[in-house]
């Protein structure tokens, strides 16, 4: 919302305060001013001219020589090259010694070898804004009114010496999207007298000539007056000015008064030519579907049955609260107008105008519903007034009311120990009542039960409870002076929840591991599974979409991790970084069967590696990570977690190598997997060797269930180790070998463990050499060498019965 | 015979002098005082002595003898030392080379500053809440005061998933969600009025925006929540008073200035002094001595209603902070985005922090 300080003084006399010093006082109470224009550019010394007369100059065919009373007491002769310069004109004529903006300096000059004693300019020459200048008077000099007065300063006379301040208005201010609302607010903060004419009166009590009839819930209240016998001409300067410097583009003296109006007292109002309205009736109903209507800006549009319309018995005539019809505008033949002042249903306007791509400042204010109903009326008549003023009409009657619901004014009670209670504050009661009064609420004399009883002003139907006058108060009393406090009442005890513990203790392994965390967006392209060979995975590629996505790249949920990292390890080698560990823990999403439903959220642990990873030392050569440097860090993560029996079985997968993938298990919990990318993943995404895992949050949870954290006792007996290789096949996989070791070495086996593996020339071809360490111990004696030889028998038989191992010398 | 030996000791210990390897000496000690040495040789000739002489002679045998072998372990000795300190001086390393590098991860910055801002509420007696990112109109919006066509909507373009399902702008649908579960939890225990709440609540949100600088279409919120009964603005306050100056130094200073937000009232901008000048004024803080950490208020009586809480009995208050801003703030990172692209270069800065 821009305000004119100039504008602003006439409601409130705020002339002693810079518009900075008063900016801050707004910015404090919670209205934020950041932003202060000056209108005046740099405009000194420049006058009204008149031109006396005109004549071609004698070496230049564009040029005309002028002569200029500028009330400096003789005539100047300037040179003038824009083309619609004629004597009789009142235009601004920079003498010599005036300043123009941009620090430019008027001195006497010779053009073609004729003197100018100064130059005659148009708007965009005084730093006028001239997109909101018609059309005429932006093309060469700006022609200024015939009652100009001669050898007044330009700057004073168009109103410039001017700042206008923009207001940041927080969506419930709407209440200040107009000069009352804003006086208002500053004379709460300054405890200053408003000094606004708010009522108007009729010049008689006939109703005025039109029948209205309201057919929808979707307006209130809607109030018609006459205006005859007008002339629809330019608006006088001063209203010109007003409207300029608010941004508003000056019109005519019908239009801008309706505008003039809403910017004064916030009630947007509209005039139709009262000889286009058939009947003289005035119907507010809802539009019939498909029903067309071509709006002032010429645009044809088709309307439904949730919009409202204004009409007459044969047409609708306007979008209510929108935009205005071309068949009932007003134009230069208009003598009789009707006014328009209503309340119109804010969310009803807020759709009409999103549907047609609408937005104007009526509906701004509509759609807020922060319409002062006390103000209608009031504002009609203001309006309808002015315009007979200007425009040489003549108000016929008193207003057409017709009320659907009457707005009563919020009536609340207040005392003044919820006050204090609710803000922490010792405020008086005098200060508080002083306050609400200051802001123009009405506080009873009297108190029932303690309670003030506030009467809320129609302008602010943002105060609805009592926390919205405690927000008043502390607002005015000064956000400064709560103090600051620690709240009361009984202890409780904080923390983490066992998963978010569980979470944190992830990372931290991960980190320590040496892999660096990421965060990835959540949204991937619907094309992200393609390149991964996983197009076809049903459970992957059933993904929740945007219904209005930013971008295809990002406008699936998705359900894997791994394209994101992808996506973090592809930019890190575009920059030369080749060696990465990247680990994040994020979500995946996994649409419910019922689309009424949230999807299902789980969290992810996902690792990447490519390029080198390892300690190296000072010339040795790094190595490449491999499925084994990988598998560490997921043993080394699950064992820091105390989830153990862990078991892996290799798998093939879509995406992963098939011979360099495991399934990770806890029994017959599915933890996640480790493994190698597919080669053909690797060619399409151009990564040399490259290494994923993944752990689902939510089972490590579950493997961790009835975990107890218990100190064994220090073993009593000696411990018997045993060792054992043997040749087997090669595609024999040792975590199988170690599970029949397991069951086969019988209750005396405390651990078991591969400690060797050889795979090459030593061994006859399409073997292997496997090594295991078996330590045997009893927890009541020392075992002796028969009885654990015998169960090492045991193991060595049942590994040649299910592997057909052979026992390696 | 005492000459004898008086002799032997002399040519012995002059003969010690002369040996420089433990090979000689090996060899010396043998000859003097193996088993076959020359000290053996002169005890054997003591059958020769009277009865009274050979006690004394046999002591002074073992004195020389002592003598010797003293003499003896201390060359020894020195030998083994010389030896050793070779062999340490040839064992020398460049201890100024560097050591072999063990890979050390780092915390994404996001994180730790959730983890460190976790802490300090923990430590204050919140609890850690967390909730979907994919939430319902209702609890986005509803639920914290604003129903559809409320023009606070359009503070914030949403991306929705069905017409009810969205992905949440803001991390205070848990303050609808965290009430919505106490106050059923109270009912079903036939409690008279829900437990006291006091949450704080991290997570992603998301917003229609383009990125750019300083918009991301994602990014993360850290919310916070008390409800009990008697809770007052100035406890607002103060708990964020408190939290400021764990997080920015003891010196700091907040100040409110009114502000909107539909689930609060009154609502409440949240500056503290500025890290950078102290709060003299400076470019950062556009010369205010101040800079916006979050926003906060009460918690509207509306939310509290629609949670199942009697707000003439309980009332609270609520912030919310966003956590990249403050992040670029503390780590003086000027573009959003590089949060989201992860490159290694930024985020092993990142490595001491842990
Ligand atoms: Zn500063």
């Amino acid at each position: 919302m821009k305000i004119s300080y100039q504008w602003l003084n006439d409601y409130i006399d705020v002339a002693d305060l810079t518009p900075q010093q008063l900016g801050d006082k707004l910015t404090e109470a919670g209205i934020p001013v950041e932003v202060f224009t000056e209108l005046n550019q740099g405009i000194t010394g420049v006058v009204v001219g008149h031109v006396l007369e005109t004549r071609q100059h004698e070496n230049a065919d564009k040029l005309r020589v002028c002569t200029i009373d500028a009330g400096t007491g003789e005539n100047l002769q300037i040179v003038c090259g824009a083309p619609n310069v004629a004597p009789g004109q009142k235009v601004p004529c920079a003498v010599v010694g005036s300043e123009l903006p941009g620090d430019f300096k008027i001195k006497k000059a010779k053009l073609r070898g004729v003197e100018s004693q100064g130059m005659l300019c148009s708007a965009k020459e005084l730093g006028m804004d001239v997109k909101l200048l018609p059309k005429e008077q932006t093309e060469g000099l700006y022609i200024l009114p015939g009652d100009a007065p001669v050898g007044a300063d330009i700057a004073d006379y168009l109103r410039l010496n001017d700042v206008v301040m923009e207001l940041e208005l927080t969506p419930n201010r709407a209440d200040a999207l107009n000069y009352r609302g804003v006086v208002y607010e500053i004379a709460a903060i300054l405890g200053r007298e408003v000094k606004m004419v708010e009522e108007f009166n009729a010049p008689h009590a006939t109703p005025t000539p039109v029948t209205v009839k309201i057919e929808s819930d979707n307006c209130t209240k809607y109030s018609a007056l006459v205006v005859k016998g007008l002339t629809v001409a330019e608006s006088p300067l001063w209203l010109q000015a007003k409207l300029l410097a608010v941004g508003v583009r000056p019109i005519n003296n019908v239009v801008d008064v309706t505008n003039f109006v809403m910017f004064e007292l916030g009630q947007p109002l509209h005039a139709f030519d009262l000889s286009k309205v058939a009947d003289d009736t005035i119907i507010v109903r809802q539009a019939q579907d498909g029903e067309t209507h071509v709006t002032l800006d010429g645009v044809e549009r088709t309307l439904d049955s949730s919009m409202l319309v204004i009409a007459d018995p044969e047409k609708v005539i306007g979008l209510a609260g929108v935009m205005g019809g071309e068949n009932s505008e007003v134009d230069s033949n208009t003598t009789t107008i009707v006014l328009e002042s209503a309340y119109f249903d804010p969310g009803t306007t807020r759709k009409t105008g999103k549907a047609l791509g609408l937005f104007s400042e009526a509906q701004k204010r509509f759609e807020k519903g922060m319409i002062d109903q006390g103000m209608i009326t009031n504002a009609l008549l203001r309006a309808a007034l002015l315009i007979a003023e200007l425009a040489g009409g003549e108000v016929v009657g008193a207003p057409v009311e017709v009320v659907k619901a009457a707005a009563e004014p919020n009536v609340l009670d207040l005392t003044l120990e919820r006050v204090n209670d609710y803000l922490g504050t010792e405020i008086s009661d005098d200060e508080m009542v002083d306050v609400l009064t200051r802001l123009g609420f009405q506080v009873s004399g009297f108190k029932v039960d303690g309670a003030h009883r506030v009467t809320v002003p129609t302008r602010r139907p943002d105060i609805v409870r009592d926390v919205d006058l405690i927000e008043e108060i502390a607002r005015i009393y000064g956000y400064d002076k709560i103090p600051a406090t620690l709240p009361q009442g009984e202890l409780i005890r904080g923390g983490l929840t066992p998963e978010q513990r569980l979470r944190r203790h992830v990372r931290e392994l991960l980190i320590n591991s040496g892999l660096t965390e990421v965060i990835t967006y959540t949204f991937q392209s619907p094309a992200a599974l393609d390149r991964l060979g996983l197009a076809d995975d049903e459970q992957l590629s059933n993904r929740l979409a945007l219904m209005h996505p930013m971008s295809e790249e990002r406008s699936v949920l998705r359900t894997h991790m791994l394209p994101s990292l992808l996506e973090v390890v592809e930019y890190n080698r575009n920059r030369k970084t080749n060696d990465l560990a990247l680990f994040e823990v994020g979500r995946v999403f996994f649409p419910d069967n019922d689309p009424a439903q949230l999807p299902t959220e789980r969290t992810r642990i996902s690792g990447i590696f490519t390029g080198n990873f390892g300690p190296v030392g000072i010339g040795e050569k790094p190595r490449a990570v491999d499925f084994f440097a990988v598998k560490g860090v997921v043993e080394n993560v699950l064992a820091g977690l105390g989830i153990d029996g862990v078991t892996y079985s290799a798998v093939e997968m879509a995406s992963m190598h098939p011979g360099r993938t495991a399934d990770i298990w806890k029994g017959d919990i599915f933890l996640g997997y480790v493994g190698a990318l597919h080669p053909e993943v690797e060619e399409a995404c151009d990564l040399p060797p490259t290494y994923y895992f993944q752990l689902h949050l939510e089972s490590l949870m579950q493997a961790r269930e009835g975990r107890e954290v218990t100190v064994a006792a220090l073993p009593k007996f000696p411990a018997m180790e045993r060792d054992i290789a043997v040749l087997v096949d090669v595609n024999i996989p040792a975590g199988h070998m170690l599970g029949t070791i397991n069951s086969a070495a019988g209750d005396l086996l405390e651990s078991a463990r591969v400690f060797d593996f050889y795979q090459g020339p030593q061994v006859p071809a399409g073997k292997k050499s496997v090594a295991f360490r078996l330590v045997y111990r009893s927890p009541e004696r020392t075992l002796t060498d028969e009885e654990v030889s015998e169960r090492h028998n045991n193991v060595l038989e049942a590994l040649k019965a299910g592997y057909g191992a052979e026992l390696r010398a | 015979m005492r000459e004898q030996l008086q002799g032997l000791k002399e040519q012995a210990l002059t003969d010690l002098q002369g040996q420089e390897s433990l090979q000689a000496l090996g060899d010396w000690k043998v000859k003097y005082l193996g088993k076959k040495g020359e000290l053996t040789a002169i005890l054997r000739g003591m059958g020769s002595l009277s009865a009274e002489e050979r006690p004394v002679i046999g002591q002074l045998v073992n004195e020389v003898r002592d003598e010797l072998e003293a003499a003896h372990d201390e060359k020894e000795a020195a030998f083994k030392r010389a030896e050793r300190n070779k062999r340490l001086a040839e064992e020398a390393v460049d201890v100024t080379l560097p050591g072999r590098a063990v890979p050390v991860g780092s915390e994404h910055p996001l994180n730790q500053l959730i983890r460190d801002v976790e802490d300090i509420f923990i430590g204050l007696g919140f609890s850690v809440a967390e909730g979907p990112e994919v939430e319902f109109d209702y609890f986005n919006f509803e639920a914290m005061n604003v129903p559809k066509n409320h023009p606070a909507r359009d503070m914030q373009d949403t991306f929705y998933v069905t017409e009810e399902i969205l992905m949440r702008t803001q991390t205070s649908p848990m303050q609808a969600r965290v009430m919505g579960e106490k106050a059923a939890e109270a009912r079903a225990k036939g409690q008279q009025y829900p437990d006291p709440i006091r949450i704080i609540s991290p997570g992603r949100v998301y917003r229609r925006d383009d990125d750019d600088a300083t918009h991301s279409h994602a990014f993360m919120q850290i919310e916070g929540l008390v409800v009990d009964r008697n809770i007052r603005m100035s406890d607002l306050k103060g708990t964020l008073l408190t939290f400021a100056r764990e997080i920015f130094g003891d010196g700091v200073q907040v100040r409110l200035r009114p502000s909107y937000f539909p689930f609060t009232e009154p609502s409440t901008e949240v500056d503290a002094t500025c890290h950078n000048c102290g709060g003299s004024g400076c470019r950062t803080c556009k010369g205010t001595g101040w800079i916006e950490i979050l926003g906060a208020g009460m918690v509207h009586p509306s939310v509290l209603e629609m949670a199942g809480y009697d707000p003439t009995v309980f009332s609270g208050f609520a912030f919310g902070m966003g956590v990249e801003r403050t992040a670029m703030r503390r780590y003086a990172i000027e573009d959003i985005r590089g949060f989201y692209q992860n490159d290694v270069r930024l985020m092993q800065n990142f490595k001491s922090r842990m």
